[in-house]
């Protein structure tokens, strides 16, 4: 018999992420990624979220326990309207994946494409 | 971001623009091991009479404190300009003790100097908020495509704060300049050699008309 070992992996749709606050998305994926989880954001996290959650993550970090995530994302691409590049909103994120440092790693990645592996553990 | 602090803060990056500064504070960015100690004791030595900011290394994380250094005179381009440089330590994502026993560290050495390293990531990650500007020092035998980069970049952006990508190491035989330039076309670069001073006048005057 072949033992499967399995991963989730939590798709996350851009229009769930619009309605909640920077605080509430770095939390939903530190809590899901120490849980063990991938998460893969529809639209991204701001270049602001992305360094909250990595000062996050700092603060989180524990020996033997949690060394950290592995987040990989497209650069920002300027997008909205004049008004939204006048107050400097024009910057959206884009498709993210994040997970455990222990877990994923990133093959290749440029412009277009990310390739990340998943290791399922002992 | 509200209205008001937007339209704030679009105003004064508009303001600075055409009130060019002759003194500015740059924070000196970039990964682990990208050489930013590196460039920013070269830059007090030949700018600050053999002044250096700290030790170097080949273990990762060797920087865990920002450090600050006021009124460097650069002179370029027939001009001047004082910098008040910050050499931060190296951003990541994540710091596993593990990495520093490879290096040879012993446990409890690796375990502090790991607590250390989460400690001056989050100071580097707070510098951010009190720039005028960013030299981003990326290894150019490396793939320049890290998160690291895309984060300091998507922040300079978005604060509308000038970045000079600083393409290290190209004294090494497979350093690929052109590699990072691909990568980041809308943004300056300078390729150089922190450690043996390679394209280091091209820097200066890169950093006399960005940061100038």
């Amino acid at each position: 018999m072949i033992l499967m070992r399995e991963v989730q992996m939590d798709l996350i749709s851009g229009e769930k992420l619009e309605k909640m606050t920077s605080m509430e998305k770095v939390r939903l994926i530190l809590d899901k990624v120490k849980a063990g989880k991938i998460v893969v954001l529809e639209s991204g996290l701001t270049p602001d979220e992305e360094v909250r959650l990595i000062e996050m993550t700092m603060t989180e970090i524990r020996v033997d326990e949690f060394s950290g995530i592995e987040i990989e994302s497209y650069p920002s691409r300027k997008e909205g309207s004049f008004l939204d590049k006048l107050l400097g909103k024009a910057l959206k994120g884009r498709m993210t994946v994040i997970g455990p440092a222990n877990q994923i790693r990133t093959i290749e990645k440029d412009k277009y494409q990310i390739i990340t592996k998943v290791s399922v553990g002992d | 971001m509200g209205f008001m602090s937007g339209f704030k803060e679009s105003l004064g990056a508009w303001i600075k623009k055409i009130f060019k500064k002759k003194r500015a504070k740059i924070g000196i960015y970039g990964p682990p091991n990208a050489g930013k100690t590196t460039l920013a004791n070269r830059i007090l030595h030949d700018w600050n009479e053999g002044d250096s900011f700290g030790q170097v290394s080949s273990i990762p994380h060797e920087t865990r404190r920002a450090m600050r250094k006021e009124g460097v005179k650069i002179n370029a381009n027939g001009s001047s300009i004082e910098l008040d440089i910050v050499d931060t330590p190296g951003m990541a994502t994540k710091i596993d003790f593990k990495e520093f026993m490879a290096h040879g560290l012993p446990e409890a050495e690796a375990k502090k100097r790991a607590k250390e390293a989460t400690e001056g990531v989050i100071e580097a990650i707070k510098w951010l908020d009190d720039l005028d500007g960013v030299l981003l020092v990326m290894d150019s035998t490396e793939d320049p495509y890290t998160q690291v980069n895309v984060v300091v970049i998507g922040n300079m952006e978005a604060r509308k704060l000038p970045l000079l990508i600083v393409a290290n190491k190209m004294d090494l035989p497979n350093a690929s300049p052109a590699r990072i330039k691909a990568a980041f076309p809308q943004h300056a670069m300078v390729p150089i050699s922190a450690l043996d001073g390679s394209n280091i006048d091209e820097l200066y005057q890169a950093i006399a008309t960005h940061f100038g």
